[in-house]
């Protein structure tokens, strides 16, 4: 038994998160204000959706936590042992068993599917703040669906790189209604956001915003007809388990210029492994 | 106040509130599918249903506006007893509960505005019967399309034509429950 309230949170507070949920998930990418907490962890360390996961938590959830696409790096063991200890939660490390799955800055490389809800951790959650940093403006801009200014900043790119240079955080519009920020995910993982099955909520704990895309949601990456949207990623299969498909991050081995790139999804890539995957770098007896 | 107002509520608040909030949420994130829920007992006319969500979602916050038959004096207590919440006019609620004819006009309910359009009520309406029948639904949370008793249609279009302003819905029936936000595309039968 634990002396905390189930899920940390106190009853009114969980109310009222409650409602802004509900309300996101009405208006599919309009920033809903809420009156975030202070929670035992620094802003910028995943208070936004530390709350909503809270909020959502049910005794008989499978919970599982990633940063970067990571479940064993330092933010997602600590909010993963946070929720053990607070709501006594099951956890996971395997996408297809978790039915709550808390993210920083990656989708899952295993399809999502119906029943299991996607909380991303969002650092700036307005679109348009670092084009005009009044929220007065950006609040009047959403309400005319006034978005000219986000088209520049990606014309400006085109301008000065000849390709849209934004490779994360890259700004979708919803429902061809509201232009939202995916959160710092690479847009690799952009076309993910779209038609899942599976209900995706942000959670912005500095910024105060909770924001939604209900299942099979139509959300589109902004770009040009003559510079269409694209979802890149390293050009090179994993190292460790040879997948060409997966986002990878870029590890350096030594001081001679030696990298490797491994999936930045542990849990695909371990099971990729487990199902006798290897990759150029696997060690050789594993490859026997 | 009678003794019966002060039953009926949750025995567990923490775990019983997280299950209904989870049912609530998956009914308005997928519109059409009808949930049922337990946990409360609320005196008649107010369904066990609507009782869930005003235990999992009023408090001292929230003006509630009471319609028609739900608008006695045991649902009065019932709800201020469990929620606090204070009892407004249409004009000034975040919540209304009553059936579809008292609840009329609808138009008389908060529909957010441009800025703030999550200032906007949500009704729970109580219904003799829910199912899948009737009007076409689509629209974001549904995989295609799926059909549900609405209580009418013209309404519920002209809501869908204030987007992304208008109101949201939960129909209750009994134990179950189905959400329509505004969001959802009606089209008939």
């Amino acid at each position: 038994m634990s002396d905390y309230n189930f899920a940390y949170l106190d009853e009114q507070t969980k109310r009222m998160i409650r409602r802004a949920l509900l309300k996101a998930v009405a208006v599919p990418g309009y920033q809903v204000p809420f009156a975030s907490r202070e929670m035992p962890m620094p802003y910028g360390w995943g208070t936004g959706g530390v709350q909503v996961t809270a909020a959502c938590l049910t005794p008989e959830d499978t919970l599982k936590v990633i940063d970067q696409g990571a479940d064993d790096t330092t933010n997602a063991v600590s909010i993963r042992k946070f929720f053990q200890r607070t709501a006594g939660v099951a956890v996971t490390e395997r996408t297809s068993e978790a039915s709550v799955i808390q993210t920083r800055h990656r989708i899952p490389e295993t399809p999502l599917t119906e029943g299991q809800i996607l909380v991303y951790q969002v650092p700036i959650p307005e679109p348009l703040r670092f084009l005009e940093p009044r929220e007065t403006e950006t609040r009047r801009m959403h309400a005319l669906e006034e978005y000219g200014l986000m088209h520049v900043k990606l014309y400006e790119d085109i301008a000065k790189n000849g390709a849209i240079a934004t490779s994360y955080a890259y700004p979708v519009k919803v429902e061809g209604r509201y232009v939202m920020d995916p959160s710092p995910i690479p847009k690799f993982d952009n076309p993910k956001l779209s038609g899942t099955p599976a209900l995706q909520l942000f959670g912005a704990g500095r910024e105060q915003r909770i924001y939604a895309i209900p299942p099979h949601t139509q959300v589109i990456s902004l770009d040009f007809e003559d510079y269409p949207f694209e979802a890149t990623k390293a050009p090179h299969p994993c190292d460790l388990c040879g997948d060409d498909g997966s986002y990878l991050d870029e590890v350096i081995t030594d001081d001679a210029g030696g990298r490797m790139f491994v999936c930045s999804d542990t849990d695909h890539c371990e099971s990729r492994r487990a199902a006798g995957h290897r990759g150029r770098m696997s060690p050789k007896e594993n490859a026997a | 106040m009678k003794a019966d107002a002060m039953s009926g509520g949750f025995a567990d608040a923490p775990i019983e509130a997280a299950h209904g909030f989870r049912a609530i949420l998956g009914a308005l994130s997928c519109p059409g599918a009808i949930v049922t829920v337990a946990g409360a007992a609320p005196p008649p006319p107010l369904s066990p249903a609507a009782g869930l969500a005003a235990l999992v979602l009023f408090d001292g916050t929230t003006p509630v506006c009471l319609t028609g038959a739900h608008d006695s004096a045991a649902v009065r207590d019932w709800i201020g007893f469990h929620t606090g919440a204070p009892l407004v006019g249409p004009g000034q609620a975040m919540f209304a509960l009553g059936d579809w004819v008292s609840l009329q006009p609808v138009t008389r309910f908060a529909i957010g505005t441009p800025e703030y359009p999550d200032r906007a009520a949500t009704l729970i309406v109580e219904m003799d019967s829910l199912d899948n029948s009737g009007a076409l639904l689509r629209g974001p949370g549904i995989g295609g399309t799926v059909r549900l008793s609405l209580p009418d249609i013209a309404a519920f279009q002209a809501n869908r034509a204030l987007f992304p302003l208008g109101f949201d819905t939960f129909l209750t029936c009994g134990g179950r429950l189905a959400g329509v936000p505004r969001s959802t595309i009606v089209e008939a039968g």
